[in-house]
């Protein structure tokens, strides 16, 4: 499984958004939530976006106040990664307008559901914006 | 409203998600949890409702707060089937969110549930619907919802919607890991997807085949042709990176492949402008690649080219592909050493320790002193957590095959001393067991230990640290096990008895009293001249006293300069100075300290009155009373003066049992009787508790030990059960594997030290940083080595037999390892595009391989035959093959090839395939 977890975190080390494409139970989620923030949050600009905690490799990316974070095992590509982080901020801008921390707490369903478009079990499957964000666009008009 | 059921009124008043988030944000953080508990009183209320809308938003909330504020909502999983059944779509998708986000694939017995509506979804005309059901299974997926939906997901791989079939795709991978049966009925439809030209199928397969590719690759060999087509045609970077990590684990099975696809690749790291399709480049290289050289050089510039970018991300990513690099290949690491240095002093700590990791790599017989120096320089600036990772990888690197680098010990030794001086150093543990380990290896080394050891041991601020103390007592040990080699015994005895000791820990304390005992053995049997025999040449103190007999002192070969006064009043006062000290801890509380004490303090009480000769006595019990005393003080001496050495691991397998000792025969019954005698767990060494416990248990060891005398049936499970208790004071039986935990041998010391060793020179020759230093002068001293235990007895890394049952049918379906037992019963595929066309009946799944079947099964059946019958055959197929493997998509040849790959075993078909 290449994306283990993805997470949405701002400065205040809250969790915006949580998606774990493997079951953990509501402790552990919590733990490992805690430890990643604190570790992310403490590196500065200069630094790396590569964490090795535990047995994940967590690549993160900060946009203003929100911390993207994605949690992959040894054998993803990391630059990848970072670029799957900034698709889904585009993808996520393009929807939103400017996407910012509240867009995603009021439509967190939304956000799931562009998660949902890219990543299946893992695996990155769509990268087009415009198809990830069709079936959204369609569901919006219907409602 | 009667049990807080739901009402109209909830209905209608009901708040949504918007203001439970928008109340969230209000509340204060204190009043947090209230809110919550509130509104989950609500949500309870709400949930039964029968009202979807209601309903649904209850469960919108409710997932809300198990996702973001960790409330366990396993109570609403019931729920969540009843809603996913709704026929609104929007009210089915918070359903399923539900279930993705908070089901546990294993213990949710409500899953089972699902697997009707799920189905129900998945054949679905609306494809929104379907495309839901996939996301849904492939999160929450457990044997049974595999089993069940098998044949859902096998129509949809060929769906015409390619936005419903990459999906199917990506879900098929979680179904195979949970239901490997699966495969056997999906894998021929998965592989068929692979000549699609619909990118986001194309990327899913990919992705699919490198999560499957990483557990056992060698069953998708066969598939590399459509591999190698993608890497060659594709242009999308997501894609290439995956195939590039299928072929980083296909091209390790088959050289040919390799072969192939280097050039393809470099052409990719060249052209390329993607910075994370350039990296996978050079990732596949120098992990499969590497005995390319060609393209192990492209790659080695371009990890250069990451080194020097200012991106902290490239960079870390450049040393790591470095490190990869480095283990075959030092002189890419050796090309790039001025860089790795330099990042040690980078702001980022994860840049840093890749570099130090790197740096460590390098070390070898001619720079380790140069390499050590510019770390400890290093680790002198650093943060304290980085400076003790520092330490630790000196630490490791210079111990590693006993010492394998290390030529010149003193200065190791002194080394060691100056690391446990570092005020963060947090590695006493280590450093301790490598002064002792020295001590007992090295002959040649101990004068350098004993000096050092005095320098610590004499240094009372040290006492204060508390990381040190293990360092203190291997000092302390050193300084009494070759107090011969030392200067100055008296300094060494104040050293050890001085007041700061006190804030040792009592195990430490004990070592100290321990060394004072030995070194006032020492003083005492040179005041009694009795060393005349080891010294080599006896030189007389020329500051004698007059009322000694045949006080001569004599220099221990090896020491070097001053000389100690030995007369009786310097070593009343030595004795006094011990009595006062250790005097009151022979009352201590601690056992280990209290006895050691006493046992100074006992031979100071035998040796005090012979040493100051009765006044009153005759000149003849003089000499009788100081013979006396040299033979007590021989005894102990002579004692303590046998030479402490590394024992094996591996020795005590070696004392042969003796005859008529029956060791496998078990004892159980014996647990009755000395059930309730146990001794307590100690874990350290004391003769007081012991002997208190023998005592005590008297009566019940008689019945014991009159059982133990005789070699009886009992005496495996006593000793073993003696074993759990004092494992301590076994040696370890199952050394083997320990053994090489101890001494990490290098991966082949020799034949590439010497390549290394050529690759250094000339390096170090060009370099100023790691400039040679080497000792012509002084030759490697010698470094006792057991001969059987340590020496490199390396077990290699078990290969993990995984049964991966994937594989397994994976390797039946492409290869059809059972073709010939199931012919009979087997029916063919009409498009067989890959691989054996076969599903058996025997599997359960006969109405699917209709589905796929048709009539020309009797034909190939035919085939089949001949091809068992006729290898040559076979050989025509394969050139046939090869000559037209660039045009494969016609059926008919991708047939031919498929019965050739059932006839031909693995082994050939890369042959034909590339």
């Amino acid at each position: 499984m290449g994306i283990r977890f993805v997470l949405m975190v701002n400065k205040q080390g809250q969790t915006r958004l949580a998606q774990y494409y493997e079951y953990l139970n509501l402790e552990e989620r919590r733990a490992l939530e805690g430890e990643i923030v604190r570790k992310c949050l403490a590196r500065n600009e200069h630094q790396c976006s590569f964490v090795e905690h535990r047995n994940y490799k967590v690549v993160y990316r900060r946009y203003a106040s929100l911390f993207f974070l994605v949690g992959v095992d040894n054998e993803e590509n990391e630059l990848a990664i970072l670029e799957f982080i900034h698709l889904l901020v585009e993808t996520m801008d393009r929807h939103f307008g400017n996407v910012c921390e509240l867009d995603i707490m009021f439509h967190l369903e939304k956000a799931h559901f562009m998660l949902e478009e890219m990543v299946m079990n893992g695996c990155i499957v769509e990268t087009s914006k415009s198809s990830i964000l069709s079936p959204i666009q369609l569901m919006e008009k219907a409602s | 409203m009667a049990g807080g059921g739901p009402s109209l009124m909830d209905s209608l008043f009901q708040r949504s998600l918007d203001d439970l988030i928008k109340g969230l944000r209000l509340s204060s953080p204190d009043n947090k949890l209230n809110f919550i508990s509130k509104s989950l009183d609500e949500i309870r209320r709400e949930i039964k409702s029968t009202d979807p809308q209601t309903k649904s938003t209850a469960l919108q909330k409710l997932t809300y707060l198990h996702s973001l504020h960790a409330v366990d909502m396993s109570f609403a999983a019931f729920h969540s089937v009843e809603l996913s059944s709704s026929a609104i779509h929007s009210h089915k998708r918070v359903a399923f969110l539900s279930a993705a986000l908070s089901f546990n694939p294993s213990t949710t017995d409500f899953i089972l549930l699902l697997t009707h509506q799920l189905r129900k979804d998945l054949s679905s005309p609306n494809h929104h619907d379907v495309s839901l059901a996939l996301s849904t299974i492939s999160s929450i997926c457990n044997p049974d919802l595999a089993r069940d939906l098998t044949p859902e997901l096998f129509t949809l791989l060929s769906s015409s919607k390619m936005f419903v079939r990459k999906k199917a795709i990506a879900a098929v991978l979680r179904v195979f890991e949970q239901y490997p049966d699966a495969v056997r009925v999906c894998f021929k439809r998965v592989v068929e997807n692979l000549e699609g030209a619909d990118m986001g199928v194309l990327s899913a397969v990919v992705g699919l085949f490198c999560e499957l590719t990483v557990n056992e690759p060698r069953s998708y060999l066969p598939l590399a042709p459509e591999f190698y087509k993608i890497l060659v045609d594709c242009r999308n970077n997501w894609v290439l990176i995956k195939v590039l990590k299928i072929f980083a684990k296909l091209a390790p099975l088959e050289p040919r492949l390799g072969k192939r696809v280097v050039e393809p690749i470099c052409e990719h790291m060249g052209r390329t402008g993607a910075k994370s399709l350039a990296f996978e480049c050079v990732r596949t290289i120098v992990t499969s690649l590497s005995e390319h050289e060609s393209a192990l050089k492209l790659a080695v510039e371009k990890m250069r080219e990451f080194l020097l970018d200012d991106d902290p991300n490239l960079k870390y990513l450049g040393l790591q592909a470095l490190a990869i690099v480095s283990e075959k290949h030092m002189w890419a690491v050796l090309e790039n050493k001025e860089l790795v240095v330099k990042a040690l002093s980078d702001v980022d700590v994860n840049i840093k320790l890749e570099a130090l990791r790197l740096v460590m790599s390098m070390v070898s017989e001619d720079n380790v002193m140069e390499i050590c120096r510019i770390l400890m320089s290093h680790a002198l600036k650093s943060d304290p957590e980085f400076c003790n990772e520092i330490l630790e990888f000196i630490l490791l690197t210079c111990s590693r095959n006993v010492y394998e680098v290390i030529i010149d010990f003193d200065w190791y030794v002194s080394f060691l001393g100056e690391m446990a001086r570092i005020p963060h150093c947090q590695k006493g543990r280590e450093i301790e067991a490598q002064l002792v380990d020295i001590g007992m290896r090295v002959k040649d080394a101990r004068l350098e230990l004993v000096h050092v050891a005095r320098d610590l041991v004499i240094d009372p601020a040290l006492l204060g640290n508390l990381y040190i103390h293990g360092v203190l007592a291997a000092a302390a040990w050193v300084s009494g096990e070759y107090v011969e080699l030392s200067r100055n015994p008296f300094e060494l005895m104040e050293a050890l008895l001085q007041p700061r000791t006190s804030l040792l820990p009592p195990s430490v304390r004990a070592v100290y009293i321990q060394s004072a005992f030995k070194v006032l053995t020492f003083c005492i049997y040179s005041y009694l001249g009795l060393n005349g025999d080891v010294a080599s040449e006896p030189v007389s103190d020329t500051e004698l006293d007059n009322d000694n007999v045949v006080i001569t002192h004599k220099q221990t070969p090896s020491t070097s300069s001053s000389k100690h006064n030995l007369t009786q009043e310097s070593i009343m006062s030595l004795l006094n100075l011990i009595e006062t000290n250790l005097g009151p801890l022979a009352g201590s509380d601690e056992v280990e300290v209290q006895e050691r004490a006493s046992n100074v303090l006992g031979l100071i009480k035998l040796m005090k009155p012979r040493i100051i000769g009765g006044l009153n006595q005759s000149e003849e019990d003089k000499i009788k009373e100081e013979l006396k005393a040299s033979e007590t003080i021989k005894l102990i001496y002579d004692a303590f003066s046998e030479e402490l050495a590394p024992v094996s691991l591996n020795s005590q397998e070696r004392v042969p049992i003796p005859d008529g000792l029956v060791l496998k025969e078990n004892l159980n019954e014996l647990e009755a009787i000395c059930g309730d005698f146990k001794l307590p767990l100690s874990t350290s060494f004391s003769l007081v508790k012991t002997r208190m416990l023998e005592k005590d248990a008297t009566s019940i060891s008689e019945c014991q030990s009159k059982e133990e005398s005789e070699p009886s049936n009992e005496s495996t499970s006593l000793l073993s059960e003696h074993r759990k208790r004092h494992g301590l004071y076994y040696l370890p039986s199952e050394s083997k594997e320990s053994v090489s935990n101890d001494y990490p041998p290098a991966h082949d010391p020799k034949d590439k030290a010497i390549d290394e060793a050529e690759d250094l020179v000339k390096l170090t020759e060009q370099s100023l940083v790691f400039k040679k230093k080497s000792n012509p002068l002084k030759p490697r001293p010698v470094v006792l080595r057991l001969d059987d235990g340590e020496k490199s007895n390396f077990v290699s890394k078990k290969l993990e037999v995984k049964e991966d049952l994937i594989s397994g049918a994976v390797q039946e379906v492409l290869l059809g390892t059972e073709a010939s037992t199931s012919s009979s019963i087997s029916k063919l595929s009409k498009k067989s595009s890959k691989g054996v066309p076969e599903l058996k009946d025997n599997t359960g799944n006969n109405d699917l391989s209709e589905v796929s079947l048709a009539g020309s099964g009797r034909k190939k059946h035919n085939k089949e035959r001949k091809h068992k019958s006729s290898g040559k055959e076979k050989e025509e197929h394969n050139n046939k093959d090869k000559q037209k493997s660039d045009r494969r998509h016609s059926k008919h040849k991708s047939r031919q090839r498929a019965d050739s790959a059932l006839a031909a075993q693995s082994q050939v078909i890369p042959d034909f395939l590339l």
